[in-house]
């Protein structure tokens, strides 16, 4: 690596463009969305910037900090769902044949590269109350019900009268089952990349020295893949708190994430300085598990190599 | 019968156990049986019914027909070529800085180039609404220019993804090559042009196709982006879901996952040609 | 040795992933206390038989009986044997003592015996005093020794060396042989190692089992398969050898055999064993002669070129080019400072004593 004076004409051609567009097209709004955020709304369109912490005294009042904690409560949930599905998912990928490796990777990477608003619709598709779910279920009701006809059976309705339709959207349940489905590749491919990593003879150190695998799962495989398991925690906490499609299309009225919120402080309800500052704390909530995961790994990971 | 007794499982061969495979395989179904369902019934020739009725496209047919689906899926496309272009230009030049200078502040920029990468989508997306309507972005300017907006945003984001692609292909070059190019001659350049943008290749390809697929899925901050002339398809398959399910919008959503299914394949046969390691990894 | 009792018994041993055969049909019987060697180049299927020894792999078909027990549906976790990986796969996350500890707290033994147990297995490998450093704070040959440690406190019937040496530096290595065959003698486990260097196997082991791609080629003590290799294949492996092929004329007295070669002529080589056909002839370049007269007349003489001398330190290797065609390769040791050595282009005759001549089948 140069040191910049070394040749400062490529260093300021390459360094100029880019630098000029993060400054004037993100950091400026950042910037802007902080001035904001400790101003007073004056007028319908109006903001002026007065310097005061109102609106995030507004923030932690218990109305919001519900929402903060029921945010919170979601993406922990999701990370723990995708936690617990994941590990076995990346232990089969890691001690696959090689050939199948490849492939097993693109089937987990390939939502990924699909679009989110399209996978949740199918999500939607499937689970809502006229979905193809619960369609099958129907099916399979109606045709055991007339096996029950045939057997003459039908009057005593075994199964109930009539075949009762799962509402299954719109609800905490969803909005969860939906995170985690859209956040399942952030989980698997952390752990993979760690397990992959990791020198096949500890586990076998492990088992020769009398240790079953359960035990060896604890003792050895879970310690040496946690800077792998404290990455795919954060990797997948961080998008899943800040999720506003999700709890938008899935949720019902009482599943709204702080993003919702957020939302509709810009949209609907007109309120940008309260907005600003939900969007702050949501973005330092963001940094703070950033600097977890930071301290985390660099302890951990000393003397892994 | 002979296969199972010749080859037992072994202590480590989890994949070879039935419990694993069940977990694999429900994953799996869970990944992808609302995805497929949504495909395979958009060629149901039946409104709304889990009873195949015959194989049909003409809720395609209808979809291309539906002019404001059609507008918003062109809309869409120039945005993400345009935004595609300007993003693999700007990343390239960040990824060449950072991994060829150092400089005082280092350290505080590359965390600065990682911001747009990091944030919840929802933040940028609100700066980016208030931004535009603070700075008074003109609205009603003729095609494309009215997608001005929306295209400046999509940079914002994408240009620090290409970056980090590009940044870890360039870890593999070895200086060495550059410095006999000069060695022989050639200028800052020359050399330039002739041994590190070769080396590039293809991580500026596997940044490419991320930056498009990362504007072309965009929703969230479009969503605060766009006007009422401006829908991209994102926000019109929105709007159309808000209302109803529809075939019509599964066989618009089909068409969708092929486009991305056709570029990832493009990016491994690429990826596997190119036979180095490269940014599918990167960003993986 | 092989007065004592059989410990590990391998009988028709065969793995195969797919086509590929790694073990092809392996029997071996290996006695208690042996220090016992797998020789072999890479990819020969030692490392694939060992690992079947230490349960991480199965056989395809055959037996692996250790004590007299069938080990076939035996997990590693449950086998009286402990491996020394090549890696030393020493767990990064824990201290010296929690490593050698580990096996014991897995067995739920007392605290108080662990602790003694240890303390003992470390002493032993003489690393009193390292119980708290990390693994990161060890140099490459205390990292082995953890490993040696954590296997032996065990009390294991068999140790499993995997290439136990190969990432140590020449110096260390060779303190290492000697201290491994030391330790063997003082615990009197049965010692099994893995390893592709001869040098290893020869200095160190009772008895070596000399591999070839999944087969067994030899099984000898290391001086028996030095001197007397069996074929073609230990010969070439085993140290250096100028080989040629030829076929017999006829027998001899019936206990001598005529063998007529391409380029050196008919030469009669004393063997008792009744041969016929095409056979290798092999002579150690130690074993070779060079003088500026011809040789007496009990040896076979033939006149040539010296082609090249490359010199060792210890030793020189002369190659004579014979008028007869064959490059023929002697050691000369440098017995003196001022050791004369031939020079390239020197005309000088070369040879060696029937009985030194080895008769290998294909």
């Amino acid at each position: 690596m140069d040191y910049w004076r070394k040749s400062p004409k490529v260093f300021w051609s390459f360094g100029i463009p880019p630098t000029i567009w993060l400054f004037a097209f993100f950091l400026a709004p950042l910037f802007l969305v902080w001035g904001l955020s400790f101003g007073e709304k004056q007028g319908i369109v109006e903001v002026a910037i007065t310097g005061t912490l109102e609106n995030y005294s507004r923030a932690v009042q218990p109305l919001y900090l519900q929402i903060f904690l029921k945010s919170f409560w979601y993406a922990g949930l999701t990370t723990f769902f995708c936690l617990v599905i994941s590990f076995p998912v990346a232990l089969a990928i890691t001690f696959a044949p090689e050939r199948w490796k490849p492939i097993l990777l693109l089937l987990v990477i390939l939502p990924f590269w699909t679009n989110l608003l399209i996978r949740t619709y199918a999500l939607i598709a499937v689970l809502r109350t006229n979905g193809y779910l619960n369609d099958l279920l129907e099916l399979i009701w109606l045709s055991a019900d007339s096996g029950l006809r045939i057997l003459g059976l039908g009057d005593w309705d075994l199964f109930g009268e009539r075949f009762n339709r799962f509402e299954l959207l719109y609800n905490n349940f969803a909005v969860v089952y939906g995170l985690v489905y859209v956040h399942l590749p952030f989980m698997v491919l952390p752990l993979y990349a760690a397990l992959d990593r990791m020198d096949r003879s500890y586990i076998e150190a492990s088992l020769d020295l009398g240790a079953g695998q359960w035990r060896t799962f604890r003792s050895v495989i879970v310690p040496l893949a946690f800077p792998g398991i404290i990455s795919g925690v954060i990797i997948t906490f961080i998008p899943a708190l800040g999720s506003y499609l999700t709890p938008d299309l899935l949720g019902g009225t009482d599943s709204q994430m702080i993003a919702n919120v957020i939302e509709r402080q810009f949209k609907s309800a007109n309120d940008w300085p309260f907005g600003a500052a939900l969007s702050f704390l949501l973005m330092y909530l963001t940094f703070f598990a950033l600097a977890v995961r930071a301290l985390l790994t660099r302890h951990n990971g000393k003397g892994l190599t | 019968m002979s296969v199972r007794s010749n080859n037992p499982i072994g202590p480590l061969d989890y994949t070879r156990r039935t419990w694993m495979r069940l977990v694999l395989l429900g994953t799996f179904i869970f990944l992808y049986a609302p995805t497929v369902t949504l495909v395979a019934f958009s060629f149901n020739d039946s409104r709304r019914n889990i009873v195949w009725r015959g194989f049909t496209f003409k809720y395609y047919e209808k979809a291309w027909n539906n002019s404001s689906l059609v507008e918003a899926f062109a809309n869409s496309l120039t945005i993400a070529f345009l935004s595609t272009l300007i993003s693999v230009i700007l990343g390239t030049m960040t990824a060449i800085l950072l991994w060829r200078f150092r400089f005082p502040g280092k350290a505080g920029y590359e965390g600065a180039m990682s911001l747009p990468i990091v944030i919840p989508e929802i933040c940028m997306g609100v700066a980016m609404l208030a931004f535009f309507s603070r700075i008074g972005w003109p609205s009603g300017l003729p095609w494309p220019l009215n997608l001005g907006a929306i295209t400046i945003a999509h940079i914002s984001f994408s240009f620090p993804f290409v970056t980090v692609v590009v940044r870890a292909r360039l870890a593999s070059f070895n200086r060495e090559l550059e410095e006999a190019a000069k060695d022989l001659g050639a200028g800052e350049w020359q050399a330039f042009k002739d041994i590190l943008i070769p080396h590039m290749r293809p991580g500026l390809i596997a940044g490419a196709l991320l930056a498009f697929t990362l504007s072309l899925d965009d929703f969230v901050i479009t969503f605060f982006t766009s006007g009422p002339d401006t829908i991209t398809f994102p926000i019109k398959i929105y709007s159309m879901i808000r209302f109803s399910v529809t075939p019509e919008v599964n066989a618009a959503s089909a068409v969708l996952i092929a486009i991305t299914l056709v570029m990832t394949t493009f990016a491994l046969w690429f990826q596997s040609r190119s036979g180095g390691q490269s940014g599918g990894r990167a960003h993986g | 040795m092989a007065d004592r009792p059989v410990i590990l018994q391998i009988k028709q041993v065969v793995k195969n992933f797919g086509n590929v055969y790694a073990v092809n049909g392996v029997n071996l019987n290996i006695h208690e206390g042996e220090f016992f060697a797998l020789l072999g180049p890479s990819g020969c299927g030692k490392t694939t038989l060992l690992r079947m020894l230490a349960g991480f792999e199965f056989p395809s078909e055959g037996s692996i009986k250790i004590d007299g027990k069938e080990t076939r549906d035996i997990p590693p976790n449950q086998r009286p044997v402990n491996m020394v990986f090549q890696s030393y796969a020493v767990f990064p996350h824990m201290t010296v003592f929690d490593n050698v500890a580990y096996g014991l707290k897995v067995a739920k033994t007392p605290r108080e015996e662990v602790k003694k147990r240890v303390q003992d297995a470390l002493a032993l490998v003489k690393l009193d005093g390292y119980d708290l450093r990390k693994p990161d704070q060890l140099s490459g040959g205390q990292r082995q020794r953890v490993a040696l440690a954590r296997a032996l406190v065990k009390r294991p019937r068999v140790l499993l060396l995997d290439e136990p040496l190969s990432a140590l530096d020449a110096k260390l290595r060779e303190a290492m042989q000697l201290e491994l065959v030391k330790l063997q003698k003082a615990v009197g486990i049965t010692f099994v190692i893995v390893t592709h260097d001869q040098d290893e196997a020869l200095s160190m082991a009772d008895r070596i089992a000399v591999m070839e791609n999944g087969v067994v080629r030899q099984v000898a003590p290391p001086g028996e398969l030095y001197e007397s290799p069996n074929c073609r294949f230990v010969a070439d492996f085993i140290g250096r050898m100028n080989l040629f092929s030829g076929i017999v004329e006829g027998q001899e007295d019936g206990s001598k055999l005529v063998v007529s070669t391409e380029l050196l002529g008919k030469l009669t080589i004393p063997h008792i064993e009744k041969l016929s056909g095409k056979l290798h002839l092999a002579v150690r370049p130690e074993k070779l002669r060079i003088s500026s007269e011809i040789l007496p007349s009990a040896h076979f003489s033939f006149p040539g070129e010296v082609d090249a001398v490359v010199y060792h330190g210890s030793e020189s290797h002369v190659y004579l080019k014979t008028d007869a065609g064959p490059l023929l390769c002697a050691t000369l040791t440098n017995l003196s400072r001022s050791s004369v050595r031939p020079e390239k282009g020197e005309r000088l005759w070369i040879g060696w004593a029937p009985e030194d001549t080895l008769v290998l089948s294909e």
